[in-house]
């Protein structure tokens, strides 16, 4: 039963991976670009932890973690570069 | 017959937290205006990347003994994410994008000319930056 | 709560850093406490001139139940939120909302600002430190009115008992 709530749930965030990189693609807006590369990061942290499901490793989480902390700043740090144009002021 | 329902539940988040997520950038496409498309990876995304979470953490709890490690990546999601829908809002505003002609209310962040530190040709399409 | 003395000036953030220690290496062993109480007591002595001032916690009680509440809001937000999107006919009703904020101090209208984020269809966009509001999008909003009001009495009134008062 896991193995198929496994595939399913894979296939989903692949398909909203390939959604998101549609909005990096054709955004209009600088922020719209930086929103789609967000929401992407998140699904990563995803798709990470079903592949450690799916190779039985626990060490996969490590690199689930490293991805969410450096999103998460790279994130504020290029909005504090759209709000002021500098990153250190 | 635990382990059977424990699977039950697994399969769930996992297959609701696909779902979910999928939800998510599918309002990042197909809505109208950049504040519409703030909501559905703010919430929604969050949320199916912490079912997907949980899934593992109960997967791996029933395997080898009690893990918690991403526990901890959850809170961090559901902590970080409002603050980077915040900033990236604010940023929408500096720049003036403009809302769906549906939306009322119209804050005054849009309507006076540009502060003193912006940067020249970033807000639309074909920046030179990075 | 517990009150800061000169080597342990924020212990909330000190007895965070320790368990978030050992949950992430996954063991008490003695040396496991060590290390990470040593962490737990320099990392807060070196980053302290980057911290505001800590608020306090006066109902510590209320604050779990407030979570647990926002916990049943996050999961109604998003079957809300998927319906929205999925509906074909797109019927939305955006709109920008602003909301007199009556908290004061920064950390609680962090919290506030996160969770209105987070619950039924609205994102704070931008705080206005001179007039003391708050911008909202609402994605579908019907009685404008009706949201200010149901935010201040849901989210605010709780935590302006936890932190003030």
């Amino acid at each position: 039963m896991i193995d198929i709530a496994l595939w399913i749930a894979l296939a989903l965030f692949c398909a909203a991976v390939a959604l998101n990189f549609y909005r990096v693609v054709i955004g209009p807006s600088l922020p719209d670009r930086i929103l789609a590369v967000d929401t992407m990061y998140m699904n990563s942290i995803a798709l990470i932890v079903l592949f450690g499901i799916w190779l039985n490793g626990k060490n996969y989480f490590e690199a689930a973690l490293l991805i969410a902390m450096l999103g998460f700043v790279s994130t504020v740090a290029v909005c504090k570069y759209l709000l002021r144009g500098d990153i250190i002021e | 017959m635990l382990d059977s329902i424990l699977e039950g539940v697994i399969a769930f988040m996992l297959v609701a937290g696909g779902a979910f997520a999928f939800i998510g950038s599918l309002g990042l496409t197909h809505l109208k205006d950049f504040y519409m498309r703030l909501h559905g990876p703010s919430k929604t995304t969050t949320l199916g990347v912490g079912c997907t979470l949980i899934g593992s953490l109960i997967y791996f709890s029933l395997r080898e003994g009690p893990v918690v490690q991403e526990f901890l990546i959850t809170i961090f999601a559901f902590i970080t994410t409002p603050v980077s829908a915040h900033m990236l809002a604010k940023s929408a505003l500096h720049h003036k994008l403009e809302p769906d002609p549906r939306t009322r209310g119209r804050p005054m962040e849009l309507e006076n000319e540009r502060p003193k530190h912006t940067i020249e040709e970033a807000p639309q399409g074909k920046s030179p930056l990075p | 709560m517990i009150p800061p003395t000169r080597w342990l000036p924020m212990p909330v953030l000190s007895l965070l850093l320790l368990i978030v220690w050992l949950l992430l290496q996954q063991s008490i062993a003695l040396g496991q406490w060590i290390l990470g109480g040593a962490l737990a007591i320099v990392i807060p002595v070196v980053c302290r001139p980057f911290w505001e001032r800590q608020p306090t916690i006066k109902r510590p009680w209320k604050l779990i139940v407030y979570i647990l509440r926002a916990l049943k809001d996050i999961v109604v937000a998003n079957l809300q939120v998927s319906k929205l999107i999925l509906d074909p006919r797109g019927r939305m009703r955006p709109a920008f909302v602003e909301y007199p904020l009556t908290l004061k101090e920064n950390f609680p209208i962090t919290i506030l600002a996160s969770t209105i984020t987070l619950t039924p269809g609205t994102v704070s966009a931008h705080l206005r430190l001179d007039g003391r509001t708050l911008l909202i999008h609402a994605l579908d909003v019907a009685d404008i009115d009706n949201l200010v009001d149901e935010i201040h009495q849901r989210y605010e009134r709780p935590l302006m008992e936890i932190f003030e008062s």
